[in-house]
């Protein structure tokens, strides 16, 4: 931290794969370099969605057991209504400019804010460096992400 | 409110450095202001963002976020981040002489 308080570092963990799950990582990611601040995204468990060259353009907005969406579990439940969501929810985002996650991720990438991926999950899928996006710089242990965020705060998402 | 002294002349500025009155820049206080900040010397890619910052600015009557910035600009976001190392919109405002630029992308 320097003199004056100010966070100077953050290594921010992204560990689920719904929409909802994955922008606040990214957006703290992003704003943490606008402020001059290192920055680096270790994605986990449902979070390597995220960074998968398959799966991250078809990232689903959560819409049963989600409380905060106030839509009943049953209707929620009902097949497509996942999709629909996701769609209302992208056009929404797109009118105020918020990228969609892989255009997100690249940009973040382009700051030069570190991605890696978490070693455990990556062999708990059965993935392999190729199944991920080529912004990721490298498949880490969760010793070498301590390693890595040393220094600065760790949000955990 | 603080002052800081540019090329001169003095300007009243808000606690984080950002000039409170935009009318008060001129061209020749972007060097001692980038200096002030880390860069050491201001390039023509340098003058163009920081041209296009107060254009957005006298537009929008609020500068650009680095989104905004890597899209109408014509530089790139990694670029801008060569250029601007700790935060390129937050700098650019900062010597451009407008006030930080509030958003979230």
């Amino acid at each position: 931290m320097a003199d004056n308080g100010k966070i100077e570092k953050v290594s921010i963990v992204i560990s689920k794969g719904s929409l909802e799950g994955i922008y606040p990582g990214l957006i703290m990611a992003n704003g943490a370099r606008a402020e001059g601040m290192e920055a680096n995204l270790f994605f986990t468990f449902f979070g390597l969605d995220a960074i998968h060259r398959g799966r991250h353009e078809h990232i689903k907005l959560a819409t049963v057991g989600n409380p905060g969406l106030h839509l009943a579990t049953w209707a929620g439940g009902f097949p497509g209504v996942s999709t629909v969501m996701t769609q209302y929810m992208a056009r929404k985002m797109d009118k105020l400019d918020i990228p969609s996650i892989p255009e997100f991720i690249e940009m973040i990438a382009d700051t030069g804010a570190g991605l890696y991926g978490c070693q455990a999950s990556v062999d708990l899928f059965g993935l392999t460096k190729d199944d991920l996006i080529e912004q990721v710089k490298d498949i880490i242990t969760v010793g070498e992400f301590y390693d890595l965020a040393a220094g600065g705060q760790i949000i955990f998402t | 409110m603080p002052t800081a002294t540019y090329a001169g002349t003095n300007v009243t500025v808000n606690d984080e450095g950002f000039f409170t009155d935009p009318d008060q820049w001129r061209d020749d206080m972007a060097p001692e202001i980038a200096n002030a900040a880390g860069i050491d010397t201001l390039t023509e890619q340098h003058w163009q963002v920081l041209k296009f910052m107060r254009h957005e600015y006298a537009e929008k009557g609020t500068g650009p976020t680095v989104r905004a910035l890597g899209r109408t600009s014509g530089i790139s976001i990694k670029q801008l981040y060569q250029l601007f190392p700790k935060g390129p919109a937050k700098l650019a405002a900062k010597i451009a002489g407008i006030p930080k630029p509030r958003g979230c992308i």
